[in-house]
């Protein structure tokens, strides 16, 4: 009974959220920038933000989540931060030995004007980063976006700092993942060497955050796309952006620098965003789809014809970030389901259109809100007005579905609860069959576990 | 080897070599992946338990999302502290200011909730915009009749320690009131346990066996109205030093209330504590009753404990804690057990701290402040520690070291106050140290190499 406080009664509110779907940029510039071997994240502001993020991101992957921080004191914030990122730049290299640091910045050092760009440029000519080192920088001020921009800022500053050309166009594709676990991310690279495409991913967490228990505590875990691998994006032939609010400025920006068209993709989540993923990259690389795949796919439409009784009509809830909402609400469209509620806390009206794009004729019949004001207190809200049979999002929904008695599918981000999604995909065909599994087992054992001694039933 | 940073050497000390003080208290070095945090956590961690107060944050929405639900300071009652109130600051509010969306907010949320007081907390972002906190907080709290109070928790005006600081001004200011009639001279309030696992609870019933009521709850559980006649008691019963003594001493300045440092972390600790405030009422019944109590608490967990020791006694253990005080019951309990402990570390501790720390070790043990990832790993790897003790960002770390770990910070699942928490903490450090899953991690059979 933990939100009995919340009214039914949906009223306008102007000046506060309660209870957030989204959280600030800089946990994503993190995220993103653990993507790139022995890259060592740095957040350009007050001790806290470090710390949290570092804590939410520990919690999510339960692996160590190293990044260094400028410790503001009062004095940073009424001189400048220049004195301590420089001081950073000098400690970390000579103490920590990173091939790189990704700095990123916080509400604080924005909001007080302190030019990233210019004081990196200092810390080089001052002779404090070593020869073979980088040093890359993107702006994410809190107060902005949400935690996706600044994944997206990240992805763009990776790009900026270490996309290079060697001259030589090549037949490699770039394919930029966005915000998904390290286990979407190996199943896109499976995808890819089963297609026989050679692909640059990034950024690329898996064998960072997922990493196995060695006896060792390392730093600098092996995974990573690497800064040689990220010197040659500049020639090849073509990027997959997955998800256009994560990835769409990184792909951008290749194409601005080294004239590498990009292709927008949704992140291939469910059946038709699979199928539209496996098309492009096959057009991207010119090769042929073998069929394996087609063999893959057989077995998620089998499951779903095996099973579609159960998915008929079902009414959805579900919340979270827009570049996996659009292709997840596409998914549940081919599985015969109603998306009912939809609350994503990042802004765009990106949003609303691909939502409109996947449900068509629905559209005009689904509560669908995003940025200011669409937080978790108005989806309990919309659920308390029109109840649905089941909720999918990040942790926190667990508690609108405890209070309701509905079904929950854990999916997104924060998830601090439980643990799986680092080492099993919910992108592709075999991922699919994954979020079926969940939304089945979640239906079914909710069945089990509520309907009378009459009704419970073996065979189902 | 280990490497430390160059301006962090006279923060890392070794039992038995060299006899200068501890550096301390000091400004973590920029590029530290230190694993402190900032003012806000400190203020947002001893009010959070104020389970009937709305909680306002005060910025962009990082701040409210990631202390959002985070602590299991559990509540008997409201549970109007679990939610995430913020005013999620724009870049317009940025440049304009965020006063009226404050002031908004505030009055919104007092009519929707009705709480018994309002706590506004400030971000580093409204320290550099300069919102005026305080004059909306004192023109909403006349209008709506409830205290309503900023909390001074800019991000960079200091550490942890300093947002503790800001947190008991504000307790200060509602302490005093309230209505202190009928409350008996053998009274306490308990200040600095968070209710962790119900921890509070525990401990409050050992009082109330001892014949000593407790008036309020001031940082677990706890209720503005409880903490506005805080002033009745005749006692402050002071844990987790670090956060609460400032409190402790205004109210003893204000008010003449006495107060007693105590733990109750490890038996030989709690039964201190309960034998001090005993002590101070100076009551043959009360006396009686606490070696009553202590007698047959320890009689029941005991044998128990005494079956896991025999399957610990030996074994190396690592300490990294945010205050030093707990890191002093630690190595007691740990004792208890027959561990040893190796390495020991605060994110706060100050230079008598540290001193009663080297005191309390044996020699050769390694003695951190501030540390950061790759100094306890290093160090605790270095020590052959058995077992590893900290906090969220630590576990993980043990865990790849093919360490075990106990988390004594908020995550906890499990009390470990009291006697049954000593009980409850020989059963967690067994289960770790003692699992069958290090049969299959590589530091098997590698022990040894000290």
């Amino acid at each position: 009974m933990l939100l009995r406080h919340t009214p039914k009664e949906v009223a306008e509110r102007t000046a506060l959220t309660i209870s957030p779907a989204k959280t600030c940029q800089p946990i994503g510039a993190m995220y993103a920038a653990l993507g790139v071997h022995a890259c060592l994240p740095h957040s350009h502001g007050s001790q806290g933000c470090c710390a949290y993020h570092r804590s939410a991101l520990t919690r999510h992957y339960k692996d160590p989540i190293m990044a260094g921080t400028s410790s503001f004191t009062e004095g940073s914030s009424v001189f400048g931060g220049q004195a301590n990122l420089l001081q950073a730049i000098n400690n970390i290299f000579i103490t920590y030995d990173p091939d790189i640091i990704a700095v990123h910045t916080t509400c604080l050092s924005e909001t007080i004007g302190d030019d990233v760009h210019q004081i990196v440029t200092k810390a080089i000519e001052d002779g404090k980063v070593p020869d073979g080192k980088k040093v890359i920088y993107c702006n994410t001020p809190s107060y902005v976006g949400s935690h996706v921009t600044g994944f997206s800022n990240m992805v763009a500053g990776i790009v900026r700092g270490l996309a290079a050309s060697a001259g030589t166009k090549t037949r490699t594709v770039n394919i930029i993942p966005g915000w998904v676990e390290p286990s979407d991310m190996r199943e896109i690279k499976r995808i890819a060497k089963e297609m026989g495409v050679s692909i640059i991913l990034f950024p690329d967490t898996s064998d960072v955050v997922d990493s196995p228990q060695t006896g060792k505590f390392q730093m600098y875990p092996d995974g990573g796309v690497t800064q040689a691998e990220m010197a040659l994006t500049g020639d090849s032939v073509m990027t997959l952006a997955l998800g256009a609010f994560a990835s769409e400025a990184g792909a951008r920006q290749l194409d601005i620098s080294f004239k590498v068209p990009f292709e927008m993709l949704d992140i291939p989540i469910g059946l038709s965003a699979t199928d539209r993923f496996i098309q492009a990259l096959s057009r991207a690389a010119g090769v042929e789809i073998p069929d394996s795949f087609v063999a893959e796919r057989g077995r998620l439409v089998d499951v779903i014809t095996d099973m579609a009784q159960y998915f008929y009509g079902k009414k959805i809830a579900l919340f979270g970030d827009p570049d996996q909402l659009i292709p997840l609400t596409e998914f549940l469209m081919d599985l015969n389901m109603i998306p009912q509620h939809i609350v994503s806390g990042t802004p765009g009206k990106k949003f609303r259109k691909g939502i409109e794009r996947v449900t068509g004729d629905l559209f005009e019949t689904i509560n669908v809100k995003n940025g200011a004001q669409a937080d978790m207190f108005l989806l309990h809200q919309w659920i308390k007005n029109d109840k649905p049979d089941l909720i999918i999002g990040n942790t926190y929904g667990k508690y609108i579905a405890r209070d309701e008695g509905i079904p929950f599918v854990r999916m997104g981000f924060p998830i601090l609860d439980r643990v799986g999604h680092s080492y099993f995909p919910t992108v592709g065909y075999t991922g699919g069959i994954r979020i079926l599994e969940k939304i089945l087992d979640a239906f079914l054992n909710h069945k089990d576990a509520t309907c009378s001694e009459v009704e419970m039933e073996l065979v189902l | 080897m280990t490497r430390v940073l160059p301006q962090r050497k006279d923060q890392v000390q070794c039992k038995g070599s060299g006899a200068s003080p501890m550096a301390c208290e000091r400004h973590s070095v920029a590029g530290s992946v230190s694993q402190r945090a900032c003012v806000f956590c400190g203020s947002r961690v001893v009010l959070y338990p104020v389970v009937d107060a709305l909680h306002l944050i005060h910025g962009p929405i990082g701040c409210a999302a990631y202390t959002w639900d985070i602590r299991g300071a559990l509540s008997s009652g409201p549970d109007l502290h679990r939610m995430s109130f913020s005013t999620d600051l724009r870049e317009k509010d940025v440049i304009y200011g965020g006063e009226k969306k404050l002031e908004t907010a505030l009055l919104e949320l007092i009519e929707e909730y009705h709480p018994r007081a309002a706590f506004v907390y400030t971000t580093c972002i409204v320290g550099i915009i300069g919102d005026d906190v305080d004059a909306v907080c004192k023109r909403v709290g006349e209008r709506v009749g409830i205290p309503v109070f900023a909390v001074h928790s800019e991000g960079f005006k200091g550490t942890k320690k300093d947002g503790y600081r800001a947190a008991c001004d504000v307790l200060a200011k509602l302490v005093g009131t309230g209505d202190t009639r009928g409350i008996s001279p053998f009274s306490i309030n308990i200040l600095g346990d968070f209710n962790i696992a119900g921890e509070t609870w525990m401990i409050t019933e050992y009082y109330r066996r001892m014949g000593i009521s407790v008036v309020s709850t001031i940082t677990g559980d706890a209720r503005v109205d409880d903490i506005r006649r805080s002033h009745g008691a005749a006692l402050n019963v002071v844990q987790c030093s670090g956060s609460m003594m400032y409190l402790a001493r205004r109210m003893e300045q204000d008010y003449g209330i006495p107060f007693t440092r105590v733990s109750y972390f490890g038996m030989e600790d709690t039964s201190q504590a309960l034998f001090a405030v005993a002590r101070f009422f100076n009551d043959s019944e009360i006396l009686a009753r606490t070696s009553d109590l202590v007698e047959k608490e320890t009689a029941r967990v005991m044998e128990e404990i005494n079956q896991y020791r025999r399957h610990l006694n030996g074994k190396k253990a690592a300490i990294y804690v945010g205050g030093a005080f707990k890191a002093f019951s630690l190595i007691k309990a740990l004792r208890m057990l027959g561990m040893k402990t190796v390495v020991v570390g605060s994110q706060t501790g100050n230079a008598e701290d540290y001193e009663r720390l080297r005191a309390m070790c044996d020699e050769g043990t390694v003695i951190l402040d501030d540390s950061n990832p790759l100094e306890l790993a290093s160090f605790s790897q270095q020590k052959n520690a058995d077992l590893f003790i900290g906090g969220v960002k630590e576990r993980p770390m043990a865990y790849k070291l093919g360490m075990a770990f106990c988390d004594h910070n908020h995550s906890r699942k499990y009390a470990l106050a009291g006697y049954q928490g000593m009980l409850n903490f020989a059963k967690e450090v067994y289960s770790s140290v003692m699992s069958p899953v290090w049969k299959f991690s590589p530091r098997a059979g590698k022990r040894g190499a000290q």
